[in-house]
């Protein structure tokens, strides 16, 4: 992954050691976005399938922030917890938030409910799962996922 | 096998890809996605195939997703209703190709298309579609 | 010779070892030992084997290289402080122990009985001079306590390795995924499943399907211990898994205690099929595949009575 310490690629991304900042502002940086995330997770030594479960739920959140917030930040960094590393993100906007923050987190096909944000879905794909929103200010939604010993 | 002309639609936005082509196997369609696929591209897919299926009377559509490397569940909705768009219009839509790792991750995510049948590949697909009864579309598994 | 040699350093020593540097004498020490190399070499090489030593080498020519570098790697040790060698040995010595080619217990006697040796070595060289023995034994034992451990630590290691291997190698076999027929995949299971197990069954049923362009898989849970909503839940990824690449799935050893687990999980069990047991489920596939299994009356075939239509 192309990273100097500090410095700007051509998309205005901001990459800084092993850290990576994508604007999330039109459909095309949701794919960027996911190219990242696949080649910091191949950089940690995540397995194929583990990527893809990590590009998934970058996807997943690129979506919600384009749709709901019109815009936000995703937020790509290495990280290392008990000796194993990972990739944790931070996906933050600054839209609507969301009221009922239980109903976004309840499964939409247990109930045929839920807001359809892909919220458990992401929380299932990651090993770590956390959520604040407040009406009116935003959302941030941090999560990670760390390399299983072989 | 006879093709259909994809047709260049110029659009102003910044995200002016090429269309999805659509190829014509009488009486199917198949059209095989590319990575990088936006939203829009799928409206547009969908779009397309409807005219391009009613134009032909063809009785059954294969989207090849060989080439998504992450099907998240705005994709899925999309497919979906694709899907039920035309077998409104006595079209039946299978799709073919998708990843084992996209697989998983979609099992794992919660979506898994539980209205549209979905086939190995191409030539699993298109067999599908001619061991089916001709006419109205059934109901999907 | 030696004693002579050993006479003119003393002369001017009042006796202890406060005159000398330990380093002058870690110096004199190994270059005695690299002198008397040979001799203690011999003696403790012979030893060994006929003790049953025949993981120093196959051959004699191999026993007095073999026997040379493990003596060598001692004194380097005890010269530079550096462990590499001395590692590396003890890892090979480790792998010899785990292939059966020795037991740890041999070699570690092995080892006790060089460490003995050198300190006749040098007792016999420091006999005149009790307390200059007695710092040269002190600057010796750190040395030969540290290489012994790391050769009694590279065995646990190296089992550790080797148990960690044949852990995988029991995963590997006990989720086979069988092709019965043309398109028909008999998948069963059995033993607790966890996040990584259900995985590696996962990438494999799939794995399988593509290769064997599988239409219909029977999934069997009889012997699955556990069943939890974690554990349902994983096994229902598996079902969709496949299901998404166009393949039916039928589970069979489903208990009602299961069966009520799945439902709970929030699983809507009409778009599994479940058949009670494996030989059902294989029929129910045989089905939907549009086999049908007839029994050749004509005797012509002795062996196999059955074929498949």
């Amino acid at each position: 992954m192309a990273s100097p310490t500090c410095g700007r690629d051509r998309r205005g991304e901001l990459i800084v050691d092993g850290e990576t900042r994508v604007q999330i502002n039109e459909e095309s940086d949701i794919l960027q976005a996911r190219m990242h995330a696949r080649e910091l997770a191949a950089d940690l030594g995540f397995d194929a399938t583990s990527q893809t479960l990590i590009a998934t739920a970058i996807s997943e959140l690129a979506r919600n922030m384009l749709k709901y917030a019109r815009s936000g930040e995703l937020l790509l960094r290495s990280a290392t917890k008990n000796g194993a590393g990972g990739i944790t993100i931070v996906a933050s906007d600054e839209g609507p938030g969301i009221a009922d923050v239980a109903l976004a987190m309840t499964d939409g096909f247990s109930t045929g409910r839920g807001l359809g944000l892909g919220l458990p879905g992401t929380k299932r794909l990651m090993d770590d799962f956390d959520l604040v929103s407040e009406v009116g200010r935003g959302t941030v939604v941090t999560a990670a996922r760390w390399v299983r010993p072989k | 096998m006879s093709r259909a002309r994809p047709r260049l639609i110029r659009r102003a936005s910044r995200n002016s890809v090429m269309p999805v082509p659509i190829l014509a196997q009488a009486p199917y369609l198949i059209a095989s996605v590319r990575n990088a696929l936006t939203d829009a591209d799928l409206v547009r897919l969908q779009n397309d195939l409807l005219m391009e299926a009613q134009k032909r009377r063809s009785q059954g559509v294969v989207v090849d997703v060989t080439s998504l490397d992450v099907i998240d569940s705005f994709s899925v909705r999309t497919l979906q209703s694709m899907a039920i768009m035309l077998r409104l219009r006595g079209v039946e839509t299978v799709i073919v190709g998708i990843q084992p790792s996209v697989a998983i991750a979609m099992a794992e995510l919660g979506v898994s298309i539980l209205d549209v049948r979905t086939a190995l590949d191409l030539d699993d697909g298109l067999a599908y579609l001619r061991a089916r009864p001709q006419g109205r579309a059934d109901r999907g598994r | 010779m030696t004693s002579t040699a050993k006479a003119k350093v003393r002369v001017g020593s009042n006796g202890g070892t406060t005159a000398t540097s330990s380093e002058t004498l870690k110096d004199e020490m190994v270059a005695y030992l690299r002198q008397d190399r040979e001799k203690l070499r011999r003696e403790w090489a012979q030893a060994v084997i006929a003790d049953g030593g025949q993981w120093l080498g196959a051959t004699p020519a191999e026993q007095e290289s073999q026997s040379a570098t493990i003596c060598d790697t001692w004194v380097d040790s005890l010269d530079t402080a550096n462990y590499r060698r001395a590692t590396e040995n003890a890892e090979r010595m480790a792998t010899q122990a785990a292939r059966g080619v020795t037991s740890p217990e041999g070699i570690l006697g092995a080892m006790l009985a060089l460490r003995d040796a050198y300190w006749r070595s040098l007792s016999r060289y420091y006999l005149e001079d009790p307390d200059r023995l007695i710092a040269a034994l002190k600057v010796f034992e750190p040395v030969s306590n540290k290489i012994l451990v790391m050769v009694a630590m590279a065995f646990g290691a190296e089992r550790e390795r080797v148990m960690r291997q044949q852990q995988e190698a029991i995963r590997e076999l006990s989720t086979p995924v069988m092709r019965v027929r043309d398109q028909l995949l008999i998948l069963p299971i059995v033993g607790l499943i966890d996040t990584d197990r259900a995985r590696q069954l996962t990438e494999q049923l799939l794995t399988a399907i593509r290769e064997f362009r599988a239409m219909v898989v029977v999934m069997d849970i009889t012997g699955v211990g556990a069943v939890d909503s974690k554990v349902a839940n994983h096994l229902i990824q598996t079902v969709d898994a496949a299901r998404l690449l166009g393949t039916d799935v039928i589970m069979t050893g489903v208990s009602p205690a299961v069966a009520q687990t799945i439902v709970t999980v929030g699983v809507d069990l009409s778009r599994i099929h479940t058949v009670g047991d494996l030989q059902g489920g294989i029929d129910l596939a045989d089905r939907m595949l549009g086999f049908r299994v007839i029994r050749d009356e004509s005797g012509a075939t002795p062996a196999d009575s059955s074929s498949v239509a």
